[in-house]
């Protein structure tokens, strides 16, 4: 979403990295591109006068001379200004527990209000919520019904009104109705509006006053540009906006909404929508998005991408049987669909530290050569996905034969599924306590070093066969994040390092 | 859409109800029609620092066209999205004719004017009037990411083409988002056209080459097709695209005759890169420009004409069945500037 971005940033930031003298000179022109890099991708003029003139103040004082390495902190001055930028400290204010919450939406026509109600929903529903979703839009030709195919696809309950009902009639209706069957969170999706459209800006006043929400997000599309702000101001002038949800971020090369949004109004983003499906809506996190944009890549997003998509139990398992060589195709069948369930292997890299920005498209490992794995490993009896070494002969026809796929590619399945078992083996337990003890040692400057090693772009041989092996080979994202149960891992320990510096933003 | 709704102002039943009067709009007397450039310009008075306003500060007693000064104006292009590089060239060619000035302090009238020219330079060409094919039905492809308002654009173009004369069928190509074909379905009940739709989730191209049929059947002069809201992103959803218009192409030669990209007012400089792919996947005609009565100015409106040679050909500039123009470039220019 932010590659153009991350790209255009980096390239401005190489011209500081490793210098050992910051001069008025050499961050001057620095600051030209990244303020090339911001305008193109569309943050707003004030937002970006206003970085500028933050990180010239702060990469020329005080702070870098005292240290050993002023290129590094000048980047490091840059990530806490971005992280700034895209809302840092700004917080929600936290609700009282208990009772009826209610959360309006409210944004332009076309911004993607409707889609986001269901997606929050859905999100809420899997948090333990019981939610009610609202149709107050009573303007729009079939909006009403757009919002009720959407709840009847992520399950939740849409409260509507025959046509012919004022929308603070339904609110207010939908609030007794929620009461009575006890829902706690009420969604209203109100009327798509102009701005500047004052009278239907008076009707989302009324039904403020009326339903008290505790919650007001306003829904900007990220494909906007300067008007962004505009309609942050606009709307927070008369609404006072809790946050922001940004809409369509996965179509976007750019992102400059992201990055205008808390210079306008103060508020942060909480939500971002990054895809079709009623699942790709994720919170928003300023730190971690910054360390995406200057191609840090997000641990932490991963780990808990892998959380909601890995059953704790199997996972366990998982590792056990990585140590113990037992590793069948049906596991590598299970963990390609985890890894789908992340949102495919793209999404996965992109996460990765010194990947972000430089992911380079042409080498990623085919996704539909994943989906062809699936059929021969799916035809296979369960006994030839436990001992694979069986398959030959007619046996590989009939697999061939029942996934539409070539005998030559039964034997590759096979072939690819003994290396990667090698593979696993060489990756036991001494390396992985390797790694963890230099973490433990070295942290912060390991950690750049990983990261500095990350930069080295792998092969394009290596990531196609990455890919081919349903993902990253011994890679398991859950067990690094939380193996309590297995101490000498230290995946636990690691990542707690890994999560307190990005607290303290390094 | 101000002025109209301030007229409803003065009828008490008919602010309370305003969903009734937007589903009946044909019925009403139409409003004394004003010129799209007094709808805009009293549209755009609304923003507080319109860009006229700041550039007639900036200019206030003549400029002096240094880096400083050039940097400000830069700013106020930027601001209505006209994007870095149209901006720079739009600056460069202000420098340039500002040359007869010698050092001189350059008059503000004459810097507007002239950066209003240039932006018209770019704008005015003659290829911005909407086709129509010899023989009907003249058959028009619409495109466009998610929520530009590309049913709302068609609705209105139908009823245009009502007003007219011409039989209108639309074809209800947006089978994936919920709910689409039947906002659809409203429009054409409001424009007195015809229209084709089949199941959510349809095949598109199917449904779209049934749609043709149809339009034969009925003798229709002008078949318009509405297309999902695609993020220019997602390749197999562009490819589905090539495969809509390949469709149209095969079912009636010389189709389509029209493939219009709607893009909103306040779109950024992703705008550019949109219109860069829909032409690659659809070969689009021509831009439909939405939402202009809002504060935003659609700047990268002169980076696509620019550099992809796509004209804007309407321009919709407000909610009402009839707030569709062809696009006017002096107005949009002076809109720019919010000139006096």
């Amino acid at each position: 979403m932010f590659e153009n971005l991350t790209d255009r940033l980096n390239q401005a930031l190489r011209r500081v990295r490793g210098q050992s003298h910051l001069t008025e000179k050499n961050i001057q022109e620095a600051l030209r591109e990244v303020r090339l890099a911001f305008l193109e991708a569309d943050v707003h003029v004030g937002a970006v006068k206003e970085f500028i003139a933050r990180v010239r103040e702060r990469a020329l004082g005080q702070e870098v001379l005292a240290s050993l390495e002023p290129g590094q902190h000048a980047i490091k001055v840059v990530y806490e200004e971005l992280t700034r930028m895209l809302g840092g400290d700004a917080l929600l204010d936290p609700i009282p527990a208990g009772g009826l919450i209610v959360t309006m939406l409210c944004g332009l026509q076309g911004s993607g209000k409707t889609t986001a109600c269901a997606k929050l929903a859905l999100k809420m529903k899997n948090e333990g919520r019981r939610p009610l979703l609202v149709a107050a839009d009573v303007y729009r030709p079939a909006a009403v019904e757009q919002l009720k195919v959407l709840g009847e696809k992520v399950d939740v309950p849409v409260f509507s009104q025959p046509q012919g009902a004022r929308p603070e009639q339904i609110v207010e209706r939908a609030m007794a109705f929620a009461r009575a069957e006890g829902r706690d969170l009420l969604i209203l999706d109100t009327a798509g509006r102009l701005h500047i459209d004052e009278r239907m800006m008076d009707e989302l006043v009324r039904i403020r006053k009326l339903a008290s929400p505790q919650r007001i997000f306003l829904v900007i599309d990220s494909m906007v540009g300067q008007d962004a702000v505009r309609q942050a101001e606009h709307f927070n002038s008369r609404l006072d906006v809790s946050g922001v949800i940004l809409s369509k971020l996965d179509g976007d090369a750019r992102g400059g909404v992201a990055l205008s949004v808390r210079h306008a109004i103060g508020k942060p983003i909480v939500f971002a929508s990054v895809g079709e499906k009623p699942a790709d809506f994720e919170a928003f996190h300023p730190d971690r998005m910054a360390g995406r944009i200057l191609g840090m890549g997000d641990v932490l997003t991963l780990i808990e991408k892998a959380q909601a998509a890995v059953d704790r139990e199997e996972a366990l398992k998982m590792q056990q049987k990585l140590f113990d060589q037992s590793f069948t195709l049906d596991d590598w069948l299970s963990q390609m669909q985890q890894v789908k369930k992340m949102g495919g292997l793209s999404a996965i890299l992109k996460l990765l530290p010194g990947l972000g920005g430089n992911l380079p498209t042409d080498k990623l490992p085919d996704e539909r050569e994943m989906v062809r794995m699936e059929a021969i490993i799916n035809s296979m009896t369960k006994r030839e996905r436990s001992e694979p070494h069986i398959v030959q002969g007619s046996r590989r026809k009939r697999i061939a034969a029942g996934s539409g796929a070539n005998v030559s590619d039964v034997d590759r399945v096979i072939k690819e599924f003994g290396e990667m078992k090698r593979m696993i083996k060489a990756m036991t337990a001494p390396a992985r306590e390797r790694l963890v003890k230099k973490l433990r040692t070295h942290d912060k400057k390991a950690l750049a070093a990983m990261a500095r090693k990350g930069k080295q772009q792998p092969t394009s041989k290596a990531m196609r066969k990455m890919g081919r092996m349903g993902g990253l080979p011994g890679f398991d994202p859950r067990a690094l994040g939380q193996a309590p149960e297995s101490p000498e891992a230290g995946g636990a320990d690691m990542m707690e390092k890994l999560r307190e510096m990005l607290k303290k933003k390094n | 859409m101000l002025f109209w709704k301030k007229k409803k102002d003065d009828e008490p039943e008919a602010a309370s109800q305003p969903e009734v009067e937007a589903a009946r709009p044909l019925e009403e007397p139409a409003p004394p029609r004003k010129g799209l450039l007094a709808k805009l310009r009293e549209r755009l008075a609304q923003t507080h620092a319109s860009l006229w306003d700041r550039a007639a500060a900036l200019f206030r007693g003549g400029l002096k066209l240094d880096d400083e000064s050039l940097e400000q104006l830069e700013e106020i292009l930027l601001a209505a999205d006209v994007g870095m590089m149209t901006t720079q060239h739009l600056v460069a060619g202000l420098r340039e004719r500002a040359r007869r000035f010698r050092d001189k302090d350059v008059p503000a009238d004459w810097a507007m004017n002239t950066l209003k020219e240039l932006i018209l330079d770019e704008l005015q060409h003659e290829t911005s009037a909407p086709a129509l094919a010899e023989n009907p039905p003249t058959i028009v492809l619409v495109v466009g990411v998610n929520g530009v308002g590309k049913t709302t654009a068609i609705g209105k173009l139908a009823a245009r083409y009502v007003r007219e004369g011409m039989t209108v069928l639309l074809i209800a190509g947006d089978t994936f988002r919920a709910a689409a074909a039947e906002q659809l379905a409203i429009w054409a009940e409001r424009a007195g056209c015809e229209i084709h739709s089949a199941q959510e989730g349809a095949d598109p191209a199917s449904v779209v080459y049934d749609g043709l049929a149809h339009a034969r059947r009925l003798g229709a002069h002008m078949v318009i097709i509405d297309t999902a809201g695609r993020l220019h992103t997602k390749t197999h959803l562009m490819a589905e695209l090539s495969k809509i218009r390949r469709v149209i192409e095969r079912d009636s030669p010389g189709a389509p005759h029209e493939t219009l990209l709607v893009q909103d007012a306040s779109t950024g400089q992703t705008g550019l890169v949109q219109a860069r792919v829909f032409t690659e996947a659809t070969q689009v005609t021509g831009v439909v420009l939405t939402k202009l009565d809002g504060t935003a100015k659609g700047g990268v409106t002169i980076a696509i004409r620019r550099e992809l040679g796509l004209p804007v050909k309407w321009m919709g500039v407000g909610e009402k069945l009839d707030d569709l123009e062809l696009f006017d470039p002096e107005a949009f220019a002076a809109a720019i500037f919010n000139s006096p």
